[in-house]
């Protein structure tokens, strides 16, 4: 993303410039508002005013009568609003509060002559002035905050170009980004961005990927790759078709599905949702409450400490702490999976993730590359290894079996010639035959070699001990002698084994699926550090194999590739797919990996893991704020310590705390992942 | 007990009796949404310190558009979420901005804002 804006750095200035001034515009009657209260707060403090000290300094009345109507630009006609429908919130109590406080001021300055004894006819008008101008700084700092925890999805949706270089009629043609079509050819050039998802048709060019998959290097690209619109083309350029256009793009997409999971619920917060929806009319009957005790059996003068507690009780109150406490932490975790690759589809999946006791990973494509690989090469009677690997390609070039590919790329790899073949011919069930060079080559399993009447000899140890190790080995004879043994096999990915051993770290049960037969399986998982294996699992059979564990009273993540696994991965309590490319939005899944390998696992439950402590911190955090605030705002400390808090200091209290819990998920901006 | 100090009571009791039953026992009025010709069961919400209608009934299986239109510029609104049917949307102040769905089991489903501390309720029938 820094690259990024490097590369941009006019555009980026510019976006970086308005979506600041928009911040700001919001900001204005905030601003405006604050000074006017730190205005006032500091009038008060200088002149080191107490109420009723100066009841001749009448000045403020209309002062503070206008600030309750104007400043609270935002509060009182939310507080109405929320009452014409019946229900109470944050602003409700603040507002109830400083109306009291007002309407206690306000008789007591026009009419001195109702209270018995001009001791209690002081006026509170320096609270209403500072509880507003304290709560409008809170939530001033509560919006910058919350524009921070946003700023995953705005990275996204930045990450879009805003044109696209389309060849049209014969010539280059720049258009918006929206009116490229399926099949258009779009061009691009070192530097820009691909508008959206296609299939290189000409050129090469290294691309910048991370953005979208979290993929640190550059990807290098050529004639039939795929590449994602929002990725920054680096070295080249390059002409693609565009496949994938508008809201079918895997950035599309990704952004939608970010946006739905942020607004989606965790169940944690389904109780919060019971208790914030009784909490804000529970704290007025409370304050009400705390009034009627203090005014009966209070000390003298009784009123204005009935008042003090009315006010404070309903100031200190922060039903808005708790009721953001979960979804504020909840958009920075799924946000921060996003720029790492993993797309979490909703809360729900969120929660569990975290909870979960054992992970079942299918074996090819998620531990493995899901594509063989030459292996071995061990030539035996006097035969070059690269000789005989030079044969055995270029016998294998004929044939379109997929272990024969293999064997081509690994000559390809370590530079053998490979030779055109005479007189191909394929024995079915037992290898091929071909003459290369004028040498006629035989290539296949032991029956081949036994019907053609060649000695193996002591080979046929190596090739079970191949075997055992997960390998497919293939025989090799040369003019009718024995010339070795050629081995591929489906290799394990560079990060897998250390991915294992970092899930077993977690203190999850680590557990491998797959088709194949045991011994091959149990070779894969002894390189990775599994232990638990099911093998020769048929592709119907491995959901019922997740359902088996999860019988074992276990919470199960099923990892696995998102067509062939779906319904494994919709019966385990967490799906998670790994995906290939564009093609990011698999219904069967919880979580999606946007980067195909195993690390993407361990972070996707890392961040699942450190979200909800958060979740858990903030939730702890606001009930624990208020379950103490409330009893000490309604004067429970006062019989035993004489302690009475002042509604400004409430009021600063309750201002604060929705700020800290904001500023807690935020921190979780700041969470490094765990890569292997 | 002096006089002033029973009429405080009972003025105070009264009065919490009265919060209780209005914010949590009085009858709220479900706002039942209109079919228009198109088919789509459509009505205007406005946002102001809460939602007006608040609660709505609307039939299953029948396309419901909501059209919120925010009448203050206060952050608490600016966000309307439905977690049953994972939608959310911005509202812009003083536009209209149409949410969409089609209700495919009946119940409650609740709405809120952002934070949580405006609900409303879709009754599906």
């Amino acid at each position: 993303m820094e690259a990024n804006r490097e590369r941009f750095p006019f555009r980026n200035a510019a976006q970086t410039v308005s979506r600041r001034a928009g911040r700001m515009t919001n900001l204005i009657p905030w601003i405006v508002a604050l000074i006017f209260g730190v205005f006032w707060s500091a009038t008060y403090l200088l002149l080191g005013r107490m109420h009723g000290m100066w009841p001749m300094f009448n000045s403020e009345f209309p002062f503070s009568t206008a600030r309750l109507f104007t400043s609270h630009i935002a509060e009182l006609p939310t507080a109405l609003g929320a009452f014409r429908s019946r229900s109470a919130n944050m602003n409700t109590l603040v507002a109830s509060g400083e109306v009291a406080a007002w309407l206690y001021s306000t008789v007591a300055f026009l009419f001195p002559s109702v209270f018995p004894s001009q001791q209690l006819a002081g006026q509170f008008y320096d609270v209403v002035a500072v509880v507003t101008a304290l709560v409008i700084l809170g939530l001033a700092l509560e919006v910058r905050a919350k524009g921070k925890s946003s700023e995953a999805i705005k990275k996204l949706i930045g990450l879009q170009a805003k044109t696209a270089r389309v060849v049209r009629d014969g010539a280059e043609k720049d258009i918006p980004f929206e009116e490229v079509i399926v099949d258009d050819i779009v061009v691009v050039r070192p530097g820009e961005k691909v508008p959206v998802d296609g299939v290189v048709v000409d050129g090469t060019s290294s691309v910048d990927e991370s953005m979208i998959t979290g993929e640190p290097i550059a990807v290098e690209k050529q004639s039939d790759d795929e590449v994602i619109g929002g990725t920054i083309n680096k070295t080249g350029s390059f002409k693609f078709k565009a496949k994938k256009v508008g809201k079918d793009t895997a950035l599309a997409q990704i952004i939608g599905m970010v946006q739905q999971a942020q607004s989606s619920k965790a169940p944690i917060q389904r109780v919060v949702d019971q208790i914030s929806g009784y909490f804000a009319p529970a704290v007025m009957i409370l304050g009400v409450l705390a009034f009627i005790i203090w005014y009966d059996f209070g000390p003298q003068p009784n009123l204005v400490f009935a008042l003090i507690v009315l006010v404070t009780t309903l100031v200190i109150a922060c039903p808005c702490a708790l009721g953001i406490a979960t979804p504020i932490s909840l958009m920075v975790g799924v946000g921060k999976g996003a720029e790492n690759g993993i797309l979490i589809r909703s809360g729900a999946a969120l929660e569990t993730a975290q909870k979960l006791n054992a992970i079942v990973l299918d074996k090819t494509g998620t531990i493995t590359k899901g594509k063989p690989a030459l292996t071995d090469v061990i030539a035996v009677n006097g035969f070059d290894e690269n000789e005989l690997l030079g044969l055995s390609a270029s016998v294998e070039k004929a044939s379109e079996h997929p272990l024969a590919e293999a064997i081509v790329n690994g000559a390809v790899e370590r530079k053998v010639q490979i030779s055109d073949t005479q007189s191909f011919n394929a024995i079915p069930g037992k290898g091929v035959e071909a003459t290369v060079n004028g040498k006629h080559v035989l290539l296949g399993n032991s029956k081949l070699m036994k019907d053609a009447g060649i000695e193996i000899g002591t080979s046929e140890e190596k090739s079970r001990k191949l075997a055992e190790e997960g390998k497919t080995p293939m025989y090799v004879a040369i003019d009718n002698r024995f010339g070795g043994i050629v081995a591929v096999a489906d290799t394990v990915k560079e990060d897998s084994k250390s991915a294992v051993a970092q899930l077993q770290k977690m203190g999850l049960e680590v557990v491998m699926l797959t088709g194949d037969n045991e011994r091959t399986a149990k070779a894969i998982a002894r390189q990775v550090g599994i232990t638990r294996v099911f093998a020769d699992v048929l592709p119907e059979d491995k959901a019922h194999n997740v359902q088996k564990i999860q019988m074992e009273g276990k919470k199960v993540a099923m990892v696995g590739d998102g067509i062939n696994d779906a319904p494994a991965l919709a019966q385990a309590d967490i799906g998670l797919a790994i995906g290939t490319g564009t093609d990011v939005a698999i219904e069967a899944s919880d979580i999606t990996l946007i980067k195909g390998n195993l690390s993407g696992v361990v972070a996707a439950i890392d961040i699942s893991r450190a979200t909800m402590k958060n979740v858990r911190q903030n939730l702890f955090g606001a009930f624990f704020y208020n379950t103490l605030g409330l009893p000490v705002a309604m004067g429970a400390l006062y019989p035993f310590f004489g302690i009475l808090l002042s509604p400004i200091i409430a009021g600063a209290a309750m201002a604060f705390s929705s700020v800290t819990v904001v500023t807690n998920a935020n921190r979780l901006r700041a969470y490094k992942m765990k890569t292997s | 007990m002096t006089i002033d100090r029973i009429l405080v009571t009972i003025a105070g009791l009264s009065l919490s009796g009265w919060i209780g039953w209005f914010f949590w026992f009085s009858e709220r009025k479900s706002t039942k949404v209109e079919t228009m010709e198109s088919g789509i069961q459509e009505v205007v919400i406005k946002v102001k310190g809460g939602y007006s209608p608040d609660v709505i009934t609307v039939e299953k299986g029948r396309p419901v558009r909501l059209n919120f239109y925010r009448e203050e510029t206060a952050v608490c609104s600016e966000q309307v979420l439905f977690p049953d049917f994972n939608k959310q949307a911005m509202l812009v102040p003083f536009k209209t901005i149409p949410v969409e769905f089609t209700p495919d089991r009946e119940g409650e489903f609740g709405f809120q804002c952002g934070m949580g501390m405006l609900h409303g309720k879709i009754i599906v029938e």
